[in-house]
């Protein structure tokens, strides 16, 4: 029962190796290394690399930015509360806006073409979840997170809030076009 | 040095309890117990409303339930029960007086009223704000305050710890060096140090935030080092869980450690890297660089999950080495076969062991690789995973333990030995397929915390692929067969400690018996060079990597196929 006594050899870290333990401490740091660098392989190679431009910002400078691009761009407007379905030109500054409990305005975007899309909360910390590709993101407010995307299918898309943030939490979901 | 107490030496198994010790760990170890049944009655609520057929409670109830099961089950059970392990890993592995009975007793006063206090605070209902209480969204002052007064308790409880292993060594009640599980406990009670203080760092904050003394807490630093926290708590319990693994394996099989170098050192690695641990939960966060994630969620390159991977090789190859010694050596699995299968305390630690490894372990990390998190970031696969390792791995093994503790420590006979017999079977297997069907709906988007994924009502709502739907089902059925297990777990401890047959104390002695050394045997000396002791374990640990290597580059082709991002 040597787990629960002190052990016989004083000096513990001159214990001698098993060949068994030995081979799979080698294989398991080998594995180790694989995934670190593939991290590392996939910001040089890889298309779905996290953005990580971020400013801040607050509530009445990114709404004001917000609406300046529904302004130019608004193309209709859907469902009985009328939310503008922005449709950007390539590579256009695009603004999505989340709070309790929507996501505004709608967008519609194109197949293959890369847009910036800035992401922030005017109050609490939301979940950008595009369904159903099923991308992620937090939303964090004082944030403004910038986020070059390329959609690569086209057809109708839900975002779902799936950060908890309140009681109306599963009332929060909205819509992207991609043509 | 003279202090009145007395020790108890047990007569089933050898160990010797000093009376404040022995009176603190049993009362630690109840009241987790209760912590698991409160969080386990919780649990019934949001199993049934996440099962879309039953969708069973309101929504503003589900999310109160949900923000107390979540703080029942990982903060207060598993600490009252670490408290417990800490104290039994100390002062009754070491042959020791406790340290400070009386501050010993004033931190579970304190964790005790913060425990409770947070509990009224959440079911006042003015404090649904989920277990991580992320600002600014805002809870109830005593909800923070509450929270804080516990972690104090857990403070001086890790204190009463090192006070004890200071005795010990004064005392002279060991020689040489501590056992290795007194050594893990020591590993999660130095993780339990770094976790309280970051809680205290932030928690401070935001308390003072809610009650209006400060202006504001930056959403995005309160995430960061609130998962300092968060996240390392958990860690606490993989350290303590990892001991327990190798205290039941020296208990029901005499088994020795294969090389106590090998195992001290893969503690050591947990105790330099997992803390960065909390980097998992902020991949997805703007503001924070590439670099700081690679390396923070890598626990620097990997280090901590190498630990890991050590004493999944470690643990059951020390089992199949002493069961070969007994003369199981057939094949490669006849020591696995001829395990004591029917013991609770041993099948409890075993199907542990392998769900958390396979489980918990492989989607870990395939979920805490940097740009993967894109695609589960808090969906449903994210409980599913941490099911897999804190209620497979760390619940189910404080369980077998309790089974273990029970005539041993409460000196009580099992009032159902045949119903503990198949508990962690039920138990085991019931949240193993209830993280698979969780972890499988978090592939397809589902949702974390959320009441109702039809969006009824809504004129943009979702419709999730029917499979969602169907895992969310399936969910519900695991959720409700694993309560099952945890009602029969409680109905036989709480059972048998009321009303078991009373078993006899031992010999009491006002003197402690210094702890023998573990015999120097042949063995130990030789078989550094003997080659394969445990081809057993080797070919399963095998089939682990291969499932894992599999795992994590279908991921990658998964996230491939995502839209560009940059």
């Amino acid at each position: 029962m040597s787990a629960i006594l002190p052990p016989s050899e004083r000096l513990w870290w001159k214990h001698p190796l098993d060949r068994l333990e030995a081979v799979w401490i080698a294989i398991a740091f080998i594995w180790c290394m694989v995934m670190f660098f593939m991290m590392v392989f996939w910001h040089v190679y890889g298309r779905q690399n996290l953005s990580t431009e971020t400013y801040r910002t607050d509530p009445a400078k990114f709404s004001a930015q917000a609406q300046a691009a529904v302004d130019k761009w608004t193309v209709r407007t859907e469902t009985e509360q009328k939310i503008p379905v922005v449709a950007p030109p390539e590579g256009a500054d695009v603004y999505l806006v989340a709070r309790l409990w929507s996501w505004w305005p709608i967008l519609e975007l194109e197949k293959g073409k890369t847009y910036k899309l800035h992401l922030t909360s005017m109050d609490y910390n939301h979940g950008f979840s595009l369904q159903p590709t099923n991308i992620n993101i937090q939303v964090v407010p004082g944030y403004e997170h910038v986020i070059k995307v390329t959609p690569n299918a086209s057809g109708q898309f839900s975002i779902v809030c799936n950060e908890f943030c309140g009681i109306g939490h599963h009332e929060m979901v909205g819509r992207l076009y991609v043509k | 040095m003279s202090v009145t107490t007395t020790y108890r030496t047990c007569p089933r198994s050898g160990l010797q309890f000093e009376a404040q010790a022995e009176k603190l760990t049993i009362v630690n170890a109840f009241t987790a117990v209760v912590a698991l049944l409160v969080g386990g009655v919780l649990a019934i609520g949001v199993v049934l409303t996440r099962w879309p057929a039953v969708h069973w409670l309101a929504a503003d109830t589900f999310y109160m339930v949900l923000t107390a099961h979540g703080i029942d089950m990982l903060i207060f059970w598993m600490i009252f029960f670490e408290v417990a392990v800490l104290y039994f890993c100390s002062s009754t592995l070491l042959r020791c007086r406790i340290a400070t009975p009386r501050i010993a007793w004033a931190a579970y006063a304190l964790m005790l009223v913060g425990a409770v206090w947070n509990n009224v605070a959440v079911f006042q209902g003015e404090s649904s704000v989920m277990m991580t209480s992320y600002v600014p969204m805002m809870a109830h002052w005593s909800f923070y305050l509450s929270l804080i007064l516990f972690a104090v308790g857990a403070l001086v409880a890790c204190g009463v710890f090192f006070g004890t292993l200071v005795v010990a060594r004064r005392e002279k009640t060991y020689e040489g060096s501590v056992p290795l599980v007194t050594f893990g406990a020591l590993t999660a009670c130095i993780i339990a140090v770094f976790t309280i203080l970051s809680g205290a760092f932030i928690l401070v904050p935001t308390f003072l935030l809610s009650v209006g003394l400060i202006d504001r807490v930056d959403p995005l630093m309160y995430r960061t080092v609130w998962w300092a926290f968060g996240h390392s708590s958990q860690q606490i319990n993989v350290a303590a869980h990892i001991s327990i693994w190798y205290a039941v394996a020296a208990i029901a099989f005499g088994a020795k450690p294969m090389s106590e170098r090998v195992s001290r050192g893969a503690f050591l690695l947990y105790i330099l890297f997992l803390q960065l641990a909390s980097a998992h939960h902020i991949l997805a966060d703007p503001g924070v660089s590439t670099e700081w994630k690679v390396v923070n969620t890598s626990y620097f390159m990997y280090f901590a999950v190498l630990a890991s991977m050590i004493h999944a090789l470690s643990i059951p190859g020390a089992m199949e080495v002493a069961q070969r010694a007994k003369g199981y050596d057939k094949g490669l699995f006849e020591w696995l076969r001829k395990a004591p299968w029917g013991n609770p305390t041993f099948s409890g630690v075993f199907i542990a062991l392998v769900g958390f490894g396979f489980l918990g372990g492989i989607s870990g990390v395939m979920m805490g690789t940097e740009q993967l998190n894109l695609l589960i970031h808090n969906t449903i696969y994210v409980p599913g995973h941490f099911h897999a390792t804190v209620v497979v791995g760390t619940t189910l093994t404080f369980m077998a333990f309790t089974y273990y503790l029970i005539p041993v420590l409460f000196r009580r006979e099992l009032i159902a030995p045949g119903l503990a017999r198949i508990q962690p079977y039920l138990f085991g297997f019931a949240m193993y397929f209830f993280c698979l069907v969780m972890m499988g709906a978090g592939t397809l988007g589902v949702s974390r915390r959320h009441w109702d994924m039809a969006f009824n009502g809504n004129a943009l709502a979702y419709e999730w692929p029917g499979a969602a739907y169907l895992m969310m089902g399936l969910v519900g059925i695991g959720g409700v067969a694993a309560i099952a297990g945890g009602v029969i777990f409680v109905y036989v401890t709480v059972g048998s400690i009321l009303w078991g047959r009373r078993l006899d104390a031992g010999a009491v002695s006002p003197r402690f018996t210094p702890v023998a050394r573990a015999a120097p045997t042949a063995a130990a000396q030789t078989y550094g060079s003997a080659g394969f002791t445990a081809p057993g374990t080797f070919v399963l640990a095998m089939v682990f990597l291969v499932a894992f290597v599999l795992y994590y580059f279908v991921n990658w082709k998964y996230l491939g196929q995502l839209w560009g991002l940059s």
